[in-house]
Formats: structure tokens, sequence, C-alpha cells
């Protein structure tokens, strides 16, 4: 019997990187998940085979609920949803992965050799921070909570006081295992601190921060297969933990910032002064007139921003693209790695809207395109845009790599008022010669535009 | 647990880590969202130890947080990969030509 579990483990662990690997490339990816569900499912029978498990019941009651419960939410949850329901899941996950930690303490009373107690210390602290750090970052993603940085005097002298603490009990723990006190501590000092941590990070930070607790979910998943020592599914959380990892340096590299300064820096805060010496004026353009400029192009490149998911404007932009190609207008979109609030949130949208993926362009490969461009528009983009980031070392993006579309003949903004955007940085790019403003909807403009060019 | 069981299972983290490294560096922006819900869902192996808690009857409360947790886990799971697969099924090279469409 215990060969058969361990070769099921053993399988499941390389159908798990099978499915990964699939993942490079789209035609590949929903194979790639097959193998990662069938992997998941033999490591389920494998468990459930295991002779310590002696009653099914309460293992029925959690597994079909959490299967209504995933269902209904893996259904029903719209695409413009998915940074809040990453977030949730990751809560979920190292809630889990905590749980497990907690009950396998408990139950040897602590008397733990100091092996055991660091892994379960490790996935304790990390769950727990990880699981209040995601609601909190949730609840931001999701409006119910101030997308603005919540900031107080002190606070990362607090902050680092508090982890400091925290780490100490964990330090404490791992000399004498049997602290039983120490170890609720510890869960609950990492609690507050998952809160504090995710509260002064502004919602344009969010790609990084979303990668970072992904990352920490795996690993606290990692350290709960530790804990039970169960050799080969330590892959499937470290594969989990690493690819956090690996996406949150993408996504510092594209703001040039580093993870302490996401962490620490609360970004979004930023004073008016640094901004405040922007003169020039914005030029507004008509729809008329845009509708023409776009359909006598012969290159027009989008550039989507989370402005583009709030407008819900995705499916319009793609009528928009539909009757601009049927003009013989080539279409390309940009897609710059943190427009939105999640790693690959744009693709994810404009695939909803059935834009085929060889139109989507990353950062490198469209920016040399600007030149022989002649319309650019910017939905509700505007960091990403922002030339500051480029052209002037004191801006607090400065160095971040943008997409240039001040490069293009025209650039069409399309912004719903005059405000700055999420960053609270203004935007030169609004104010050059070849900048035309389009204030409103972002959903209502486009639709009009198709209207308009359909006319032409 | 002994020094001797120790070192072979970091050996299989740490070259889970590097087979990590290499398989995610290669997964394209373009996936990003989806690669983070599959991982996700992966990532609820934990599972697994949830399973042993809930089912081992050690004592109350080991099988009260394991019946959280497998809830939990399951939720990712679940979750997890009909997201996954519900993102990769709009991913088309080219939209599956509509009738207007058909000069092309």
């Amino acid at each position: 019997m215990e060969i058969l579990i361990q070769s099921f483990y053993l399988i499941s662990g390389v159908l798990f990187i099978m499915g990964l690997r699939g993942m490079s490339h789209p035609e590949s990816a929903r194979r790639g998940m097959f193998y990662a569900e069938f992997g998941m499912l033999l490591a389920i029978v494998g468990t459930l085979l295991q002779q310590e498990i002696v009653t099914y019941d309460w293992i029925i009651v959690g597994l079909v609920l959490g299967s209504i419960a995933g269902l209904a939410m893996g259904l029903w949850v719209p695409m413009t949803a998915m940074p809040q329901r990453t977030a949730f899941s990751h809560a979920f996950g190292a809630a889990a992965a905590s749980l497990v930690g907690v009950s396998e303490y408990y139950r040897h009373g602590g008397l733990l050799d100091h092996f055991t107690m660091s892994a379960i210390g490790f996935e304790v602290l990390l769950g727990s921070l990880t699981t209040t750090g995601s609601l909190i970052a949730c609840g931001k993603l999701q409006g119910i909570l101030p997308g603005k940085p919540l900031v107080f005097k002190g606070q990362n002298v607090f902050n680092m006081a508090l982890l400091a603490v925290t780490v100490a009990c964990f330090v404490g723990l791992f000399a004498l295992p049997h602290a039983t006190g120490l170890f609720y501590l510890m869960i609950g000092l990492a609690l507050i601190f998952g809160v504090l941590l995710v509260i002064p990070i502004g919602s344009a930070d969010m790609p990084v921060v979303m990668s970072l607790l992904n990352s920490y979910a795996g690993l606290a998943s990692a350290a709960t297969v530790f804990a039970i020592n169960n050799k080969v599914l330590i892959i499937a959380g470290t594969l989990d933990g690493f690819s956090g990892f690996i996406l949150s340096i993408l996504m510092c590299k594209a703001m040039n910032r580093s993870i302490t300064n996401v962490l620490f820096g609360a970004f979004g805060s930023v004073s008016d002064h640094a901004t405040a010496a922007q003169t020039g004026e914005m030029k507004e353009i008509s729809i008329d007139d845009a509708a023409v400029q776009l359909a006598y192009a012969r290159q027009v490149v989008f550039v989507p921003g989370y402005g583009m998911a709030t407008a819900q404007a995705q499916h319009a932009l793609r009528e928009l693209s539909d009757v601009l190609e049927e003009r013989g207008v080539t279409v390309k979109f940009a897609i710059h790695p943190v427009a939105g609030r999640m790693p690959g949130h744009m693709n994810v949208l404009l695939a909803e809207a059935n834009v085929p993926y060889s139109q989507l362009f990353e950062l490198e490969q469209i920016n040399p395109d600007f030149q022989s461009t002649d319309v650019a528009v910017v939905v509700g983009a505007n960091d990403v845009v922002n030339p500051d980031a480029r052209d002037k070392p004191s801006s607090p993006i400065a160095g971040m790599p943008i997409l240039e579309v001040d490069h293009a003949k025209l650039a069409i903004v399309l912004k719903r008022g005059k405000g700055r955007g999420f960053s609270g940085l203004e935007n030169p790019l609004f104010f050059k010669e070849k900048t035309a403003m389009l204030y409103g909807d972002a959903k209502d403009s486009i639709s009009h535009l198709v209207q308009a060019v359909t006319k032409l | 647990m002994t020094i001797e069981a120790i070192i072979p299972t970091l050996y299989v983290f740490v070259l889970a880590a590097f087979l990590g490294y290499q398989v995610i560096s290669r997964v394209p922006p373009l996936l990003h969202t989806p690669l983070m819900s599959a991982t996700n869902a992966i990532s609820a192996i934990s599972l697994v130890g949830s399973l042993v808690a809930a089912g081992a009857k050690y004592n109350i409360v080991s099988t009260i947080l394991g019946t959280v947790a497998v809830f939990c886990a399951t939720t990712n799971v679940v979750g997890g990969f009909v997201i996954t697969d519900r993102m990769l099924r709009m991913f088309k090279r080219r939209p599956s030509p509509a009738p207007k469409n058909s000069h092309e």
C-alpha cells in the first residue's frame, strides 16, 4: 500500500511540473492544466488511502462544501473581478496551510523536534500574515477599503518592530518548542502584521503585492509538506512559491523599484510639491475628429490600463478594433507589465473580449513601433505612459520603463476627468502638442467612436 | 526528525526550486494571470495535510481545524482549476471567423 501511495505522490509531482510547463504557450496551456488537475486528483486519492485516516465523515463535509464554494466562485466570478478573486484565494490557501500547522502543533502539544518546529512555525507565521494581508488586498481591490495608502507616523518603525517581535517568537519557539503561549502569540502578531503590511500600499502597486502574497502562500504550503514530511509534494508548494517570487521580481523591474520600496515606500501618497510645476494646456478632441484620425490611420495602437477594466470597455474596444481593421488599419494592443491590478490583468480582459493574442504586444516589442504609429489611443492608463519616468530623474517613477506613446504621430487619451491618476502624479503626456484628450466614460467614448467610424 | 531524514527533504526542496525557476521563467507575460490562479490551485496541495488532520481522529480541535482547512483548500483546488480553464479557453490566436469578416 505504502508503495502505491508514494508512487501516486511521485506521479502527481511530475504532473504538476508538466502542467506548468504547458503554460509556456497559450496553445499548450489547457492541456497542461489537465495534467495538473489529474496530478491533484492522484495526490488526494493517495492521501485518502493512508491508514492514518480512520474516519471520512468530516473529510467529506469539507470536500463537498469546498467543491461547491469553489465551483460557484470559479464559474460566476466575472473576469474583471479576477484580481480580487485571486487575492481572496491566496487568503484561503494560506489559511489552510496555517490551520494544518496549528493542528499539528496542538496535536503534539508542542512536543516537537527543532526541525519540525521550525517548519510548522514558518508555515504558521507566513500563512497567518498572508491570510490577513490577502484579505486586506482583496478589500482594497473590491473597493470595500480605500485604495489609497493608509499611513500613520512612525509606521515603518512600528511595522519593523512588530516583525522583529514576531520573528523573535519564532526563534524562541525553535529553542523551546513546548512554549505554547509563544506559539499563539506569534500567530496573533503575524495576523496583525499582515494587515499592517498591506494597508500602506497603494492600488497601483497591487501587481507586486499580489505576486508576493502568491509567493508567500506557496511557501507556506511548501512548509506544510515539510511539517508532515511528505517529500514529493514539496515540489508543488515550491513551484508556487517560486512562481510568485519570479512574478514579484518581474513586476518590480517593470516599475524600476525594489521590493522593499514597494512594501515600505507607501507609494501613491506622493505629495503635491513634486508634481505641481506642470504647466500648459490640455487639448480636447471631439468624437468625430478622433474617428477621422483613427479611420484614416495606417497603424493604430491601443494602450489599455486599469481604467479600461473599471469602465468595462474591453468589448467596445474590440469592436472599434474590428471596424478599423475592416478599413485596412493595422491595429495593435500594447500591454505594459504592470497595467491593471495583477500580472497579466489586461491580457485576460482583452482575451475575454475575443481579441486574439497575436494582436497583443509586450513593452519591448511595441516600443520601436510607436515611431511609425499614426494614432496611439490610451484607454484609462496613466503612469505606464508617463514620459516623466524616462525624462525626469527627479520623478518618483523615474526609470520605470514606459510605453512610448509620445513618439506616435498623435496620442488620443481617453480619460474619465481632468484629475490625476491613481498614483497622484501629473502626466506631461497630456499637455503635449501631439496629445489630444477625449473625456468621458471610456466605454461610452469608444462606442461612440465605433459609430462615428462606421459612418465615415 | 533526524538529520538523515532532513537532508533528502532539503534536496527535493532545492531541486524543485531550480526546476520551478526554469519552468516559470518560460511563461509569457500574456499568461501571467492564469499562471497565478493555476499555481494557486496547485499550492492547495496543503489539502494533503488537511485531509490527514480532519480524518485521523487525533482530537476534537485537530478535527475541526482540519475540516476547515479541507474546506479552504478544496475551494482553492476546484475554484482555481475551473477559473484557470475558463481564462485559458478565452486565449485565441484569431477569433473564430465571424460571418461579416468572411472576406479575409
